[in-house]
């Protein structure tokens, strides 16, 4: 019971607000394209990663609750 | 010096916080744009273009509700809570403050739509924030015409400034939308950029085995 | 059913599709495709030779008998049709049942060839599939072939003529992409949208918009599905393997040229297909197919075998001619049968010039909405030029990993990954080729290109229309 950070590759246009306020959890690759964690987000981090889904200018981001 | 002239209080404040509201909605769109467009502020980090976008865009609303709420309140002209909402309803310079009213009601749109964005679609959402290019020219257009103050002297300095500002902004966002490349053409332009010049063809397309051709030819 | 094969045949004489290089043939099972030849089949000959299609005794009927037969669907993912159809009949709202001819694939001509000879098993599969999920409303999505569509509109005329149909299908285009026949991309076109792949975070079925939900399936799936309501599951298992029942359509494209579509078991061992032989012995200063050697056939000597088509993966001639065309057996292999492209490259090609002209292609299908996609897969296409090319980069293998791992998982649909997955398996297998490449050699002497690529990359966003 967790959240995961996942991306909608089709809207994201690489703008990389999410790897600057999350680095912790958001890595980019060498095109300046999100790589998402693999696991859910942990609690302390959770608050980061809604601010970075709040801030994506694409509205690319999502939190989604993981069974 | 010329500008706002010595009234009631109340009429002052509105002015004075017309004048802000009208600065910071200026920069507000500049910023949208800058946004829009992956711009970034020198010096800064990349967040800092939204982060910027969204907490001037605050600040402009509690400018814009001051320059509102003391305007209904200033006993000097008659300008009744209806007529800041309901366009071209005022009984003082109903086509000038119309358009802040209009103004005003696309502003409320965009505010309501934003603190709400998680309920609504992603297209829904932008198609309404794109009701932004709309409200500022609105907002130029009432600034003009409701007092004298933005027609002469260091306001139209200002007023000027604000609309140049957004039209250089508006002109740097359009040329990088003419630039962007369809999104069926992306792999080929960086297939064409990633295949060095020589003997293969100039366009994307299928390479003829011929051309991928063996050290065979090249000699052994 | 696995054991000693011999070829099958001997075929009819092939009745080439107006236009199109590629022939039906016959042999192996029949249950598809007629006997009599690649002759498209009528309404009448149809009725005739299977019967008509029985009432249905309820949805849940004829869904249970689809779970005993062990159908997958035959698109290519392979996934239980049962699981689709009970899915679709337990939702909320009854769904818009699609048949899925697009074929995108270039090496596959199989869904046209079964489309344009027994459509009306297809047409009788969306019957049977509209009735077990309570769907009004059907859909045959086709590539753009002008013939093809008349050929569809008199079938359908024809059953409309006897009130055979209680949903009418309705025939829609595909655009003539690779991506065009994805799922939601399919969803896309039948919304009015260009055939795009869209993001599904929620699995389930694709939706054409808020609340219209699609039940894709792959013709060859429909007319499997129309001979399980008529025959029952049992039927269904005498061919096949009990993991994988079944027969399926197959694109075989041998070592000199020829082309065809055969309808065989699945398991059946793959030298059967091909053709394949005993090993030959490896000319010196040459690269055998992954090291293993060559291996004669009957349409001449072979290197490697691609399974799967093009996010399928090669396979050492050597290593095929001991497996089955079955997912059990090639799955450990990096392998699965997907939609039945068996294609045998010649000894006198290069394995990684053929890979390297694919993957261009493959990198310009591209839909180009998501970044590791429309930046990745060129940049591996143009390495892999380098490596077919007479002077390789020596990063080349390295980029070519790193890129692989980045764009594996990162996009909305799977066409990074099949493409990587075809990729990589070249570069294991034509390991010795580009050995030779290093040192300035190649063993491919014919210049000719092997494997099939239609002209003209997609120029502009309506190309997706």
């Amino acid at each position: 019971m967790g959240k995961q950070l996942r991306v909608d590759p089709t809207a994201c246009a690489g703008h990389g607000l999410c790897a600057e306020l999350a680095p912790e959890l958001v890595g980019l690759d060498e095109w300046g394209y999100p790589i998402m964690p693999d696991r859910p987000v942990p609690r302390p981090l959770e608050r980061t990663a809604r601010r970075a889904v709040t801030d994506c200018p694409a509205l690319a981001l999502a939190l989604t609750r993981v069974p | 010096m010329s500008g706002i002239t010595q009234t009631t209080a109340s009429w002052y404040a509105s002015r004075a916080t017309g004048v802000v509201a009208l600065v910071l909605l200026t920069a507000v769109v500049i910023l949208g744009m800058l946004v829009n467009r992956q711009g970034r502020l020198p010096g800064l980090p990349r967040f800092a273009v939204t982060g910027l976008h969204r907490n001037v865009s605050l600040l402009s609303v509690v400018f814009l509700a001051i320059h509102v709420l003391t305007a209904i309140v200033d006993p000097y002209v008659t300008i009744g809570v209806a007529a800041t909402v309901i366009p071209f309803t005022s009984p003082y310079r109903p086509f000038w403050l119309g358009l802040g009213a209009l103004s005003l009601d696309l502003i409320a749109a965009l505010i309501v739509t934003s603190l709400a964005r998680a309920l609504m679609s992603r297209r829904a959402w932008r198609s309404i924030h794109w009701l932004a290019y709309a409200a500022w020219p609105l907002a130029v257009g009432h600034s003009t015409g409701s007092s004298a103050d933005m027609q002469s002297g260091v306001l139209l300095g200002v007023l000027i400034g604000c609309v140049l500002a957004a039209c250089a902004a508006a002109a740097w966002r359009l040329s990088r939308a003419a630039r962007e490349i369809p999104r069926a053409r992306r792999a080929a332009a960086t297939l064409t950029q990633m295949t060095p010049a020589g003997p293969r063809p100039a366009s994307p397309g299928i390479v003829p085995a011929d051309r991928l051709m063996t050290a065979q030819e090249a000699g052994r | 059913m696995t054991g000693s094969l011999t070829l099958p045949g001997p075929f009819p004489a092939p009745v080439p599709m107006a236009g199109d290089p590629m022939a039906a043939q016959f042999g192996g099972l029949q249950r598809l495709l007629p006997a009599s030849g690649a002759v498209p089949v009528d309404l009448r000959a149809h009725l005739e030779r299977y019967g008509a299609l029985p009432r249905p005794d309820g949805p849940g009927r004829i869904i249970a008998e689809v779970e005993a037969a062990g159908l997958t669907g035959r698109g290519g993912a392979a996934f239980p049709t049962y699981r689709k159809l009970a899915a679709a009949a337990n939702g909320d709202q009854a769904p818009v049942v699609a048949g899925n001819g697009a074929e995108g694939e270039p090496a596959s001509s199989k869904d046209r060839s079964l489309l344009w000879i027994s459509p009306h098993l297809v047409l009788d599969g969306l019957q049977v599939v509209a009735q077990a999920t309570g769907s009004r409303s059907a859909v045959l999505y086709v590539p753009r072939r002008p013939q093809l569509h008349q050929r569809l509109g008199q079938a359908i005329a024809e059953r409309a003529a006897v009130g055979l149909d209680a949903a009418r299908a309705e025939l829609r285009e595909a655009p003539d992409r690779f991506l065009a026949g994805q799922e939601s991309a399919l969803a896309g076109r039948l919304a009015g949208r260009p055939a795009l792949p869209s993001y599904r975070p929620v699995r389930g079925l694709p939706r054409t918009g808020p609340g219209r939900p699609v039940l894709v399936q792959n013709v060859e799936t429909l007319a499997h599905l129309a001979l399980i309501a008529r025959y029952g599951a049992g039927w269904f298992r005498t061919a096949g393997t009990a993991d994988e029942p079944g027969s399926m359509l197959a694109t075989l494209h041998l070592a000199d040229g020829q082309r065809s579509v055969v309808e065989v078991p699945i398991g059946i061992p793959l030298a059967g297909l091909l053709g394949l032989g005993g090993q030959l012995p490896v000319p010196p200063g040459r690269a055998g197919g992954g090291g293993d050697g060559l291996i004669t056939s009957t349409a001449g000597p072979v290197q490697a075998v691609l399974v799967g088509g093009y996010h399928g993966a090669w396979l050492p001639a050597a290593q095929a001619a001991r497996l089955p065309l079955a997912s059990a057996a090639l799955r450990p292999l990096g392998a699965a049968v997907g939609a039945g492209v068996v294609a045998a490259l010649p000894a006198d090609r290069c394995g990684l010039a053929e890979t390297a002209r694919v993957a261009r292609y493959l990198a310009l299908e591209s839909a180009g909405q998501c970044g590791p996609c429309f930046n990745g897969l060129p940049r591996m296409a143009a390495a892999l030029g380098h490596l077919a090319g007479p002077t390789p980069d020596p990063r080349a293998r390295a980029d070519l990993d790193r890129w692989a791992g980045l764009v594996t998982g990162r996009g909305a649909c799977h066409h990074p990954d099949g493409s990587v997955r075809f990729i990589g398996s070249a570069l294991r297998v034509f390991a010795a080729e580009a050995g030779l490449h290093e040192r300035g050699r190649c063993s491919g002497t014919n210049p000719q290109p092997f494997l099939p690529l239609p002209d003209g990359p997609p120029l502009d966003d309506t190309d997706w229309s």
